[in-house]
């Protein structure tokens, strides 16, 4: 078999898989759906990923030792994850192919050859890593915003797959939404459309994670080299090379994805794959001076700095950004999140929303809870969220520790924030109407949510006593609404300070239950018409800040509940109790 | 070339080049004269498309209405209630599409009672099918996430391993509806789709403790048909749930009383919510399950105002004892 064919079996391969663990990223017990599936390899396999919380937070997170294997097999072999594994890279490849296959020959030579502008990844890498590695207490890890295996993984889960379930329900019974999903579509389409212009144009111009590789594959034992000797020049080899690294000229061993397409296109069989180095000269190292990549160090160094200096992690923390459950404290937090949307997609509720920008630039598409959105609040029974986060941004907890019980029962439960009632727009507080939706739903026991009982006279509520027989009172005013006081939740009010529950009532009259009130019945006197309400209060010792109560608020516009990171367990100087 | 230089067109390409322009100026002549609207929308008076459920009650039977079983093992008590009744036989006939509608409101474990207990749907469904059922549906618009309330109640277990099918609540299953004699349910979306080709319809609740209505048994359960922003109905409570008996004819109703949600209600959340009553009530007449079951959770009917309301409306009697209902005690 050609090895070209054996690179393409590679890429379909991976890629399915990719898709598959993308699926299976669904909390439920069927064979698709989240079990012992390896949802994160490709995000494991990543060592941005790894060297990213590795410089941020100085230790490597479990399944990330994955990523030793393919900074080894790269050391050896050269790039190998671009061109044969990465579902983003053959993404790019293959929509490159499309876009240019009917050019002609000199086209496709001139549209692959080396071009200056590829050192641009390496500034992006080290900006990138500047900001991760110093200076330590303000480190932030950013790396997900081109890292291609994130970008690729928030794609697939926040746009792709509710745009697929939108059509066919294929895996998610209800419609899943995400909160500026379009951004990302917007960055992914513009990603691939790129690949009209320049194939790989992602690859070879923007990935950091290609120029991480780049970096390793300097010291690669075995490399494609061109016996210069019996060349006619013809750059044949150049005519689909996916690195655009030369392989005609002076290879640049650093770009090249190992595609080895230069290799099947000579007619004359003059490229190999060997661990001589190239008789017609390479270019180990990627062509960067090393003034550019130290002063893109030192602005990454200087950003992470510069981001917090809009106080968001001190005094001017934004109240909305409610993390899941489990999540670390928002300094680590922010060191290891890599915006993969792993937990939004697998989040039971969808209450698991990516970010905007409104809690700061570094704060994009990290996973906060929107109460509004999705099927209700976070669920109680579920900690899926921190099972499937590839860094531990969010911790892998028990249920147990979820609800402070068996062990962690001294801690209490992991509180996500705090509801706070809003008396100017709920319904009893505000309206004069019943309602308690809030207390009925609070799925804590016992509830957060405690109501106390009002009696409160109704607008115009005070009539005078024309007559009365038995249970039935004649009214002087005559002006009542038939059947509007008959709800059960209205009260008459008498002189002997005693209410009893309307049943009816026609425009004139009003029928008490049950009890006789004939003798307490004067005319002329006055009776006022009550409604019984009970009104809503959070027990902040109780709320875990679920947002369930938010999410079943009637008031839908602007909740009249509503949560806020207030009180919230992970972040110790957000405690409201004492 | 200049202007001078060039031919002209040929006639039959003039010809051909007008015939297009004028096809294509016809073509937009017309598509605006057939579009032209010269008044804009109505005002959407929500009278289209409008559901009405069927009635899926059996003929009464005098005597025959309400079975009152106590027992602690509720697949003798359901079996038993039934059979009192008349027999499975009595309300399912062969080749009948069957919905059962259990409460899976909460995303909540059977043992907290929040839910309908699985092992009593299995039971039903197995009545059902052993009388001869064509298909059995269960189905509910829950409040929390309706996937995980069907697992985690061990609901979805319970119904695939009895032959019943589960129907997730999906938008486009729902249908408004507008009830004859009725305030609150006007042009409100329903969940219809599962009803429409159903021949039968048996409404199975636990009886759980409800703070805003007092308790949450038979006629509460049907909350869970309702589509839309259907919390705004809280506003009176009463009177949605007497319009919900109203609106749905059950062929029979089953409140599982076995243990009943005392207090944190409906959700619960812990044991010592619940309380042991080793009770289960079968009943064609929803108004006098409720009215039973609520002296189990120490209540009269005279606190739930919605009993006189849906008694008034014609929707069963408050006095159960009128119905002389068969009380008997498995073991």
């Amino acid at each position: 078999m050609k090895i070209v064919t054996v690179r393409r079996i590679s890429q379909v391969f991976f890629f399915t898989f990719f898709l598959w663990f993308c699926i299976v990223t669904t909390a439920g017990q069927s064979f698709w759906q989240l079990r012992a599936w390896p949802v994160n390899w490709f995000l494991q396999l990543d060592p941005l990923v790894a060297i990213g919380t590795i410089l941020t937070e100085h230790s490597l997170y479990r399944g990330l030792l994955w990523a030793l294997a393919t900074v080894v097999l790269t050391i050896i072999f050269g790039r190998f994850f671009c061109g044969w594994v990465c579902p983003f890279g053959s993404l790019h490849h293959f929509v490159g192919f499309l876009a240019h296959r009917k050019s002609p020959a000199a086209k496709k030579i001139q549209l692959n050859k080396y071009r200056k502008a590829q050192r641009i990844k390496y500034f992006i890498l080290a900006a990138m890593l500047g900001m991760a590695a110093l200076p330590p207490i303000s480190a932030t890890l950013q790396t997900g915003l081109l890292d291609p295996i994130a970008l690729i993984t928030r794609s697939v889960n926040l746009v792709l797959l509710p745009i697929a379930d939108r059509a066919a329900f294929v895996t998610s019974v209800t419609q899943r939404f995400y909160e500026g999903a379009w951004l990302i579509l917007a960055i992914f389409l513009g990603a691939v459309l790129l690949n009209l212009i320049i194939p790989r144009f992602y690859c070879r111009f923007i990935c950091p994670l290609g120029a991480l590789f780049a970096l390793l594959a300097r010291f690669a034992i075995w490399r494609i080299g061109r016996d210069k000797s019996r060349c006619i020049d013809c750059r044949f080899c150049e005519r689909a090379c996916e690195g655009g690294c030369e392989p005609a000229g002076t290879i640049r061993i650093s770009e090249c994805v190992l595609c080895f397409n230069c290799r099947h296109d000579c007619e004359h069989e003059l490229i190999s794959y060997q661990t001589k180095p190239s008789p017609a000269g390479e270019i180990a190292g990627p062509d960067i001076s090393r003034r550019g990549f130290a002063l893109s160090l030192v602005g990454g160094i200087i950003a992470a700095p510069a981001l917090q200096l809009s106080g968001g992690l001190g005094g001017n923390w934004l109240h909305k950004t409610i993390r899941p459950p489990g999540a670390l404290p928002e300094p680590q937090f922010l060191k290891r999140c890599i915006k993969c949307g792993q937990c939004m997609r697998v989040c039971p509720t969808n209450v698991i929303q990516p970010a905007g920008i409104e809690g700061g630039l570094e704060n994009l598409w990290t996973p906060v809870l929107n109460n509004r959105i999705g099927s209700s609040g976070c669920q109680l029974n579920c900690v899926a969220c921190g099972q499937v986060c590839p860094t531990s941004a969010i911790r892998p907890i028990s249920l147990a520790e979820k609800l402070g019980t068996d062990d962690f029962a001294d801690l209490g439960p992991i509180r996500l924030g705090t509801a706070f009632v809003d008396r100017s727009r709920c319904l009893p507080w505000a309206m004069g109407r019943a309602c308690i939706v809030c207390q009925e739903n609070c799925p804590v026991s016992p509830k957060a949510i405690y109501t106390q009982q009002y009696y409160e006279t109704i607008r115009n509520g005070v009539f005078t006593i024309d007559h009365a027989d038995a249970t039935i009172i004649e009214i002087v005013e005559g002006s009542l609404t038939p059947g509007s006081f008959a709800t059960g939740d209205y009260y008459c009010l008498f002189a002997d300070n005693e209410r009893r529950r309307i049943t009816a009532n026609t425009q004139s009259a009003i029928e008490i239950a049950d009890d006789d009130i004939t003798g307490l019945v004067v005319q002329a006197a006055k009776i006022e018409i009550q409604i019984k309400l009970k009104k809503p209060y959070v027990d902040i010792e109780k709320c875990i800040g679920c947002g369930i109560c938010e999410h079943e608020c009637p008031v839908s516009g602007k909740r009249a509940i509503r949560v806020s990171a207030d009180g919230e367990t992970r972040n110790t100087n957000h405690k409201l109790l004492l | 070339m200049t202007w001078q230089e060039t031919p002209n067109i040929a006639r039959r390409q003039f010809l051909r080049r007008s015939a297009k322009a004028g096809l294509a100026v016809a073509a937009a002549g017309a598509a605006s004269y057939l579009l032209y609207d010269s008044r804009g929308p109505k005002a959407d008076t929500g009278t289209k498309d409008l559901v009405t459920l069927a009635d899926f009650s059996v003929p009464v039977q005098t005597h025959n209405t309400m079975s009152i079983i106590s027992g602690a093992n509720r697949i003798k008590t359901v079996n038993k209630a039934i059979e009192l009744l008349g027999g499975i036989a009595r309300f399912i006939k062969p080749n009948e599409t069957v919905v059962i509608k259990p409460n899976v409101a909460f995303a909540s474990p059977p043992m907290l009672g929040a839910t309908t207990n699985p092992e009593l749907i299995a039971a039903v469904v197995k009545l059902c099918y052993a009388a001869g059922a064509k298909r059995v549906l269960v189905t509910d618009n829950p409040i929390n996430d309706p996937a995980s309330c069907f697992s985690i109640s061990g609901i979805a277990e319970a119904a695939d391993e009895s032959g019943a099918k589960v129907v997730f609540p999906k938008k486009r299953f729902f249908r408004p509806t507008t009830l004859t004699g009725g305030r609150l349910i006007k042009n409100w979306p329903v969940f219809s789709e599962p009803l429409e080709n159903a021949d039968k319809l048996i409404g199975i609740a636990p009886v759980k403790h409800h703070s805003r209505s007092g308790a949450s048994m038979a006629m509460k359960n049907w909350y869970g048909l309702l589509g839309g922003r259907r919390n705004v109905f809280h506003q009176d409570i009463n009177t949605i749930i007497a319009e919900l008996s109203m609106m749905v004819k059950p062929t029979l109703v089953i409140l599982d009383a076995t243990e009943v949600m005392m207090t944190n209600g409906p959700t619960g959340g812990s044991l010592s919510d619940l309380k042991r009553t080793n009770t289960l009530i079968a009943s064609c007449d929803q108004v006098a399950a409720d009215a039973y079951a609520c002296t189990l959770l120490g209540l009269k009917p005279r606190d739930l105002p919605y009993l006189a309301k849906a008694e008034k409306a014609g929707s069963g009697t408050i006095d159960y004892q009128s119905l002389k209902p068969k009380v008997v005690t498995v073991t």
